[in-house]
Formats: C-alpha cells, structure tokens, sequence
C-alpha cells in the first residue's frame, strides 16, 4: 500500500511538472511566425513513416545508425513493460500481464530484454565515441560545456535504464523458482532466465526481492526524469522528430520562399501590379524583412530548432566548416533554440522592463509582440557566419530528421541586406550590375558577343 | 573565335516564327571567358542536331540567383520580373540552361512570380537527344578514359538531378570514378550562395582546393561539370594545385562536341 501511494505521488508530481515544462516549450516554439499552410498530408505522413519512424536517412551513416536503431527499438519495445509497470504500480499488483498473455507475455518480455541488450551495447558503443574515439562532430567549439555532458548524461541515464530492467527481470527469474505463489511464471524468457539465476541464484529470498524493487523503482523513477530532463535536453528529438519531419518543407531543396511583400512592391514600381494596386503605405514604419530574431521566423523553424539532438551530421559535411570558417549549421539550429529558450524565460517574469521602449507607456502586460531585450539572434550567430554559407544544400541533406538550416540562414541574410542595408562589401557591385546591367559582372560586351 | 550562328528570339518573332525551346545562356555562359566556351559548345550540338531553338540575346537579363541567395530580395525580384515580361512577350514555354543555378531560379522560383515554364538543364536534354535517336555518341576519344564527374550542388541536391549526366558520361565510354563524396553527398565547389562574387571568410583552406584535391585523389584525367561556376572552381583549384596540364576540366556538353569532332 505504502508503495502504490509513493508511486502514486511521484507519478503526479513528474507529470505535472514535466507536463508545465512541455507547455512552456510549445509556447517557445510558437513565438515563431505562422508558418504558411501545410498542404500534402499524403507525402509528409510517408516521410514521417519513412525517415521519422523508419529512420532511413540515419541509415547514410550506417554503424551509428545500426546502434541507434537498438536503442531506439528498444525504447518502443519498453513502452510496453512501461504500461505494465504503471498498472503494477497504481493496482499494487505483479506482473498484471504475465497470467492474461502466457506465452505472448514471454515473447515480449524476451524481445524487450533481446533488445535491451543491444540498447545496452549501443549506449556502450556510443559512449565510446563520444568521449574516447573523439569522433571529430563531438568536438567542435559549439559543444564545450553543457552540450557535452547533455549527451553524456542521456546514455548514462539510458544505463540506468536498462540496469534497472535486468535487475528487476533477472531477480524475478529466480523469485519465480523460490516463490511460485507469489511470483507469476513469465515463462522462459531470453536472458533473465538464464542470466537471473547465473547472478543472483542462491542469494536470500529478501534479498531478492529488494533486488527486484530496487530494478523496478530505479527504471521507473529514471523514466520520469528522464520526462522532466527532455524540456530541458537535446534529447527531446525523440517526441519533436516526428512533429519535425511531418512539417518539413516538401518543394525541391533549392527552392527559396518568394516575399510577396517585396514582390508587389516591384511589381508596383515597373507598373506590373494589378489594376488599383497600392503602394506601400508610407506613412507607417519601415517594414522589417527577413529575420532577426525568433518571432521572425516561422514556428516550423523553431520547431526544428528543439528537435535538434546535435548530431552533428550537418556539420561535419558543412563546405564551409569542413575547410576552417567559422560557420556550423548545428549551431545556428542551437543557437535559435537557446534564443527562444532566453525570450521564453524573458517573457516567464513578465516584468515590463522587457516591453518595448516605445510601448512601456501604453502596455502594461509583457507579450511576445511587445517583446524587446534589446537582443537578437546576431548577439549569437555574427555574420562571419552566415556569410560563409554556398548555400549547397550538404546540411538540409545530411539531417536525419529533416531539420533545415540553409532557411534560417537565409532568413538572417536577407534582414541584414534588406533591413540593415549592410552585408559584405563585395557583393555590392554584384548587386548594382544587375540591377543596372542585367549581368552579375559589370561588362562592356553584348551579353550575346560571345556568339560573333 | 570564329562565328557560330545562333538564332534570337526577336529575329524568330520578327518573322513570325516560334522555335521550340529557349536556350537560356546565363551571366557565366554570356560573359565568362571559359563558360562562353561551354555556351558554344552547346550551339554546336544544337545547330548539329537540328534543334528549333533559339536564345533572348541582349534581351536576357540575369536570373537574381546570386542576389536572392545573398539576401537581396529586391534586386532580384526587379531583374526575374524583367525577365517573365520578356519570356512572356515571347510566349516561351520551354527552357534549357547550361547553368544549374539559372535552371533553378526558372524552374523552381519563377512560379511564384508568375512565370510557369519547363525548364530542362541541358545535360538532361542532351540525354533526351540520345534518346529519341537524334545524337548518337559513342566511345571515340573518351574510351577507357578515367573520368570523375562533380555532382554541382543546384542540379544535384537542389533538384535530385544525378542520373542523367552520369549516364551520358557513360555512353562516351569512359572509366566513370566517383569522388570519395558524390551525388547526394557531393562536395560544393566553394561557388554557390553567391560566394562566387566575394572574398572568403577566414578558414583553412578554400573550398574548391578541397573538392579539387578529392578529384584529384580519384587519379581522373578528366573532369566533368555541368555548371559554369563549378568549372571556374575546379579549374582555378587544379591550376593551385599545379595540375592544369595533366587534369582537365570540362563541361559535358564540351566532351560531347570533342567527341563527335565538331570543334
């Protein structure tokens, strides 16, 4: 009884916490810009069968994609015991599965411990190249500090994790021979039968049974930290890639989105617009174009930007970082993420020194539209940075999870050439050619002399 | 250079013909000194394969690809809106290019504007040449050659264009060695984004020695492009390199008029 209450407690208390947290980060992504209707739901549900659920764009990389595939069956397998555990948990029953499935209940057992296993190598595997194969995409400047340890602090839990399974099967193995009564046969099930009496075989049966609660409670109480830790971690890709995937843009990868807005502009000036077209209306501010800080993006950016785990694939295949510059394309997607994690806090105190300067007389309610730190996404991303990008599309590819950050450069690209008028001065004489000679080089030949 | 008899679009609508394709030239193919070459070269086949075709001569302007890709949305809606009203004056409804970023921006971006075209790049039109009979290619020069082909970025990964120049490379018989990075995986040429028009930022190295040396690694004599930018990357990454005698680099549309002697 005391247990059934103690479970009972910790669960409400991990849920609603943790529930607070995913709220606060919903928010965070919807201080993002409405992105424009999502047509096709017919593609984007196969890409998420495919690349979110099939995880076929991991599979570019293949001995890392094989090990996450373990870790990731057996996190879909456990879902399983998972439910056992809560109806164990809240009824103060045993193992409520094992007598309703039989030999089914000994099937999935065996699968979830076959895969646990191999979860468990994989975390092993992945350890290793985190932190003694120095594989080069673990190492780069953005991952000093908290990234790093993010990453390790996930595996050891998922060590934690699967500790607490084998404790718990593997005691409840030998259980099962000393105390049939109370200890429901699962049947022969792939590991803990052999492998419970080989460790724990002979051991009291108090012991035992502490072992078991012990296993239990430690795999449980792990779950939901783990539920509390994701708001907080790279490692909510596991919920946010699916989301991620089924939003992603579908057009060709080398399609930039237009800018009505500009568009009709032009179009009004050389007298194409539509009969009774208006001009910009002049009076009002100057219109801000492209994107300088998170509400200028869109919330499928920042969607992508909390689904980001910090793979580093984009990175390592980046032309620009591969040769020194500055640039990495997983910063710019942790960077925007950090961004809306501080506007979120920002807007957490609702203290009005975060209101706009101009509106602090009139608005007394801090929101995200009279949101100003004085900050932007450029204290964090310089412009070193975005002007190294070739826009050669390696990032959009290589990202197992379709996460796309050639948009967020361009976005920060086109706000410092339209709204800041500044950028590098190379490009200006590409600019003012075209504009003025229809060419990117300023040339005396007729753009057909070639043919004389 | 001798002449090369290249059809416009006015003097077709001045006597009331309309071809049918335009072959959209490009800034590189227009004015670069070694694109023009590739641009030729694509006239020659043309001309030898009795197209109907026809270019916009002093009245194409540049795309705005590297205007948009820098951010300057202005300049580049000025320069394609220019360019819709002159395709639509012509009444164009099909467009080769030589030049992967000009194929992009017209086939993928011009729609929105309100331009609606089929636009090829012209290593799938060559292989459409092949295949409906009208050019034959065979082994000739490039037989049992080493050839690497460098996938550029906006035909490749841009719009999953691989297949059509590899198999062209093909039926010129060669030895085809793919590049340690290739389709999907391929490496940028360092050009794109506009970085073409301006100084690098600070780094190790620039991007085209690196793709050049991985070129180089695959022990090709020959390169092959299909993009004009590309060929000014990899060509200036070979002369670096000191290799401009031994490796060269070409356009496909270059190693098929080599092929059938048409120099």
């Amino acid at each position: 009884m005391i247990q059934q209450i103690l479970f009972a407690l910790v669960a409400i208390v991990a849920f609603s916490w943790g529930g607070r947290q995913f709220l606060k980060i919903r928010r965070n992504i919807m201080l993002g810009k409405d992105t424009p209707m999502v047509n096709n739901s017919g593609a984007r549900w196969k890409n998420v069968l495919l690349i979110a659920f099939g995880q076929k764009k991991m599979f570019k990389r293949w001995i890392p994609a094989i090990f996450h595939l373990f870790i990731y069956v057996a996190f879909l397998f456990t879902q399983i015991e998972l439910i056992e555990i809560f109806i164990d948990g809240i009824f103060g029953v045993h193992r409520f599965f094992a007598p309703i499935l039989g030999g089914i209940y000994t099937f999935l057992i065996s699968s979830i411990e076959l895969l646990s296993l191999g979860a468990f190598i994989g975390t092993l595997v992945f350890l290793a190249r985190r932190n003694l194969l120095k594989v080069p995409r673990f190492h780069k400047p953005e991952m000093n500090g908290w990234p790093k340890l993010d990453g390790n602090l996930i595996l050891y839990g998922e060590l934690l994790l699967l500790l607490g399974i084998f404790c718990m099967n593997g005691a409840d193995a030998v259980l099962q021979q000393v105390d049939p009564q109370h200890y429901t046969s699962t049947g022969a099930t792939a590991l803990s039968s052999w492998m419970g009496p080989a460790i724990f075989g002979g051991m009291e049966q108090g012991t035992l049974v502490g072992i078991e609660r012990f296993g239990w409670w430690l795999h449980i109480i792990v779950v939901f930290a783990f539920l509390n830790y994701l708001p907080h971690s790279k490692h909510l890709h596991i919920f946010l890639a699916f989301p991620n995937v089924y939003f992603a843009k579908l057009q060709p990868k080398g399609q930039m989105d237009n800018m009505p807005e500009i568009m009709n502009e032009v179009k009004s000036m050389m007298g194409l617009g539509p009969e009774g077209a208006e001009e910009m209306p002049m009076d009002e501010e100057i219109p801000e174009f492209g994107a300088k800080d998170v509400m200028d993006l869109e919330w499928r950016d920042v969607l992508a930007a909390y689904s980001c785990t910090e793979c580093g694939r984009c990175t390592s295949v980046c032309p620009a970082n591969i040769t020194g510059k500055k640039l990495s394309p997983r910063k710019i997607m942790m960077d925007t993420r950090d961004r809306a994690e501080e506007i979120g806090k920002k807007l957490d105190t609702g203290s009005v020194e975060f209101i706009k300067e101009a509106l602090r007389a009139s608005e007394k309610t801090l929101t995200k539209t009279n949101f100003d730190d004085g900050k932007s996404l450029f204290d964090s991303i310089s412009k070193e940075e975005l002007h190294a990008c070739t826009t050669c599309n390696a990032c959009v590819e290589a990202c197992p999870i379709m996460i796309n950050p050639l948009d967020i450069i361009l976005k920060l690209r086109r706000y410092e050439i339209l709204t800041e008028s500044a950028g590098p001065s190379d490009w200006v004489p590409m600019f003012t050619s075209i504009e003025n000679g229809g060419a990117v080089w300023q040339v005396p030949d007729d753009r057909d002399a070639w043919a004389n | 250079m001798s002449s090369i008899n290249v059809p416009r679009m006015a003097d077709l609508a001045a006597a009331g013909k309309k071809p049918e394709i335009l072959f959209w030239v490009g800034c590189a193919g227009s004015f670069d000194a070694r694109a023009q070459k590739v641009t030729r070269a694509f006239c020659k086949i043309l001309n030898e394969t009795g197209i109907d075709y026809a270019i916009l001569g002093k009245e194409e302007s540049c795309t705005g690809d590297p205007a948009r890709r820098a951010g300057n949305e202005f300049v580049f809606q000025m320069t394609a809106l220019q360019n819709i009203e002159t395709l639509k004056l012509y009444e164009v409804k099909r467009i080769v290019t030589t030049c992967p970023h000009c194929f992009n921006v017209i086939k993928n971006e011009y729609p929105a504007l309100g331009g609606n075209y089929e636009v090829v790049h012209h290593t799938q039109f060559l292989q459409e040449l092949i295949d409906t009979g009208k050019l034959k290619i065979d082994g000739g020069a490039f037989a049992g050659k080493k050839i690497t082909y460098h996938d550029s970025c906006y035909l490749g990964r841009a719009n999953d264009v691989y297949e059509a120049p590899r198999s062209l490379l093909e039926q010129l018989d060669n030895e085809l060695v793919e590049m340690k990075r290739c389709k999907t995986n391929g490496l940028c040429c360092g050009a794109g984004g506009a970085q073409m028009f301006k100084e690098n930022e600070p780094g190790d190295k620039r991007i085209n020695i690196e793709r050049t040396e991985e070129a180089l690694a695959t022990g090709a004599t020959i390169v092959a492009s299909n993009c004009p930018f590309c060929l000014t990357m990899l060509s200036d990454g070979m002369k670096a390199k000191e290799k401009q005698e031994e490796v060269m680099v070409y356009d496909l549309a270059e190693l098929i008029v080599n092929n059938k002697g048409w120099e």
